[in-house]
């Protein structure tokens, strides 16, 4: 048993701390079961006179929302599977090949680092155009295949790994992508890991590539999706908040029971990337 | 045999990058070339471009939205970077210890995170509704108030950056609890034999041993901050009167409603050389005070 700890002092902070922080959460969750009237009123209906199940069903029928979740699904899985292959491939050439143009590559690569997205966009958005890819799930997966973070981590990464292994597996006959894919990445996964969760968390959230791609509502993502939805119910609150609480509770769900994952991965791409 | 297996290697290595290589070329370093000539150019993204020149830029340095805009993403900055960092190392301080409920805190404070900015932004339009909102009535009990929040010019500023705070807080908190974890428990014992309170462990031991988080996090924030438009779109629309108009928002309104896409491309640019200076004035400042350890 753990020894019980004296009351500290910090608590009086910590708790109005968690309460601010939880607080908007928590009234989008009441607005959600009140009524139209309810919701407003003033002073604010602290609890509600009956659960209204109802707002879920409406906001449901209201807007495609399990289309909105298959396209995010969609972009995000082919997003992190794209990332995973490709900047582990390229992250493992700068790590471990020697080839012309190397060191100019990465550079190039890195500085791309240094640039925002919004200063691209518009030219971004030209090339997506050019490509026929405006309004479909694929202007937002191909440009989002390949990002220079997860080449520089990877490749930060595979150089921490000690060498030999692979210099034995070379010998024994492995192909160059035998030894990435038998024995860098197995060795990486806490790496991968956190690419993975990075780009996962990234795309599903992003708000402004998606609002210039797309246009039409059965090509909309979840962020998409509600951005309209609030615009086609202004101030029918409880309706608003039982769609925000349908497209919010797989991700809160997801990061609430994985949250060493989350916060691990996080922590790692800060401090090292 | 020597150099066929260096000429596989040259082969393989090019094979392993190709993939990103063209991807980032055609989606990452072609786009910042061409957003410079674009800004040249007057572009409604359908017809053929013409070359204006240094119009667009002449234009926007007489544009009083444009100044403004960056007058105000300049505001925001400057308030959400020191809220947000600073906050988040007094957080991170508070649940390092071995505190009663510490896992119910830190989930308190990390959830934030995963929600996305749209869905920030619409619990924020509920919260700060001026007539029946919540937060006035939470305001009122202790006296304060009413406040007219978005919908007030002089407050819609200050609104955004308290739901972006409270939206990036919990990532902050997350790097500095990383750091702190990375204390070697027996400095802080040594500290403390050598007689030294805890504020001047913390001064002495704990705070240099931040440096490379606090660095990061102000680098980062401050680049994020820069370009904040979601919660914006989302909240205000830019509004009241301009009053959230930030630099992107003004970008985004400019290339994708108003189809002034040359133009956009040279207010870009200008976002682009603000934020290279400020994160290169942070890296010397810092790297001057801050001591890496491996």
């Amino acid at each position: 048993m753990r020894p019980r700890l004296p009351f500290s002092p910090r608590h009086l902070v910590l708790i109005p701390l968690s309460a601010v922080m939880l607080l908007p959460l928590i009234w989008m969750l009441i607005t959600s079961f009140q009524t139209l009237d309810e919701s407003r009123h003033f002073p604010p209906v602290l609890l509600p006179t009956g659960i209204h199940w109802s707002n879920y069903s409406d906001a449901w029928n209201a807007a495609p929302f399990g289309r909105f979740f298959i396209n995010s699904a969609v972009v995000t899985l082919a997003s992190v599977a794209g990332n995973l292959v490709f900047c582990s491939l390229a992250g493992y050439a700068f790590a471990r090949l020697h080839f012309f143009g190397r060191d100019v590559l990465f550079v190039a690569l890195l500085a791309t680092l240094m640039v925002p997205f919004q200063v691209i966009m518009i030219p971004t958005f030209i090339i997506v155009k050019d490509l026929g890819l405006v309004n479909s799930l694929g202007g937002l997966i191909v440009p989002n295949l390949a990002t220079p973070f997860g080449v520089f981590m990877l490749r930060q990464f595979f150089r921490t790994l000690p060498i030999e292994l692979e210099e034995a597996a070379r010998i024994d006959g492995c192909s160059r992508l035998g030894v990435l894919f038998r024995i860098v990445m197995p060795l990486s996964m806490p790496a991968l890991a956190t690419l993975g969760i990075v780009i996962f968390l990234w795309t599903w959230n992003d708000f402004l590539w998606p609002l210039i791609v797309i246009t039409s509502t059965d090509q909309n993502t979840v962020q998409l999706g509600l951005a309209s939805f609030q615009g086609a119910h202004q101030t029918n609150w409880s309706l608003l908040m039982a769609g925000n609480v349908m497209a919010l509770a797989p991700m809160l769900l997801v990061f609430i029971f994985a949250q060493r994952w989350f916060v691990r991965s996080l922590a790692g791409a800060g401090v090292k990337g | 045999m020597i150099a066929r297996a260096a000429r596989s290697e040259h082969v393989s290595g090019w094979l392993f990058v190709l993939p990103a290589a063209v991807l980032i070329t055609v989606f990452g370093i072609i786009p910042i070339f061409w957003a410079l000539l674009l800004s040249f150019q007057q572009n409604d993204l359908l017809t053929a471009p013409t070359w204006v020149g240094t119009e667009n830029y002449r234009t926007l340095y007489h544009d009083p939205v444009f100044r403004d805009s960056v007058r105000r993403t300049l505001v925001y900055t400057i308030l959400f970077v020191p809220i947000s960092v600073g906050g988040a190392l007094a957080i991170a301080l508070l649940l390092d210890a071995r505190v009663r409920l510490s896992w119910f805190y830190r989930t308190a404070v990390f959830v934030p995170v995963a929600t996305s900015t749209v869905a920030t932004g619409i619990i924020f339009n509920l919260l700060l509704e001026p007539t029946y909102g919540i937060a006035n009535y939470l305001l009122g009990e202790v006296g304060l108030g009413p406040y007219g929040f978005f919908q007030d010019p002089d407050q819609a500023l200050y609104s955004v950056v308290a739901m972006t705070v409270w939206g990036w807080l919990g990532f902050d908190v997350i790097i500095y609890m990383a750091a702190l974890q990375g204390v070697p428990q027996d400095l802080l014992e040594a500290a403390r034999l050598d007689g030294a309170g805890r504020w001047a462990t913390f001064r002495h031991v704990v705070w240099p041993l931040l440096g490379p988080a606090t660095l990061f996090l102000i680098v980062w924030s401050t680049i994020n901050a820069l370009q904040v438009f979601d919660e914006i779109y989302v909240t205000t629309r830019g509004g009241p009167l301009h009053a959230t108009t930030v630099l992107v928002y003004y970008m985004f309104n400019q290339a994708f409603e108003l189809f002034h896409a040359g133009y956009a491309a040279a207010a870009a640019y200008v976002l682009f050389v603000i934020t290279l200076a400020f994160s290169l004035l942070q890296l010397w400042l810092g790297n001057r005070r801050v001591h890496y350890t491996s």
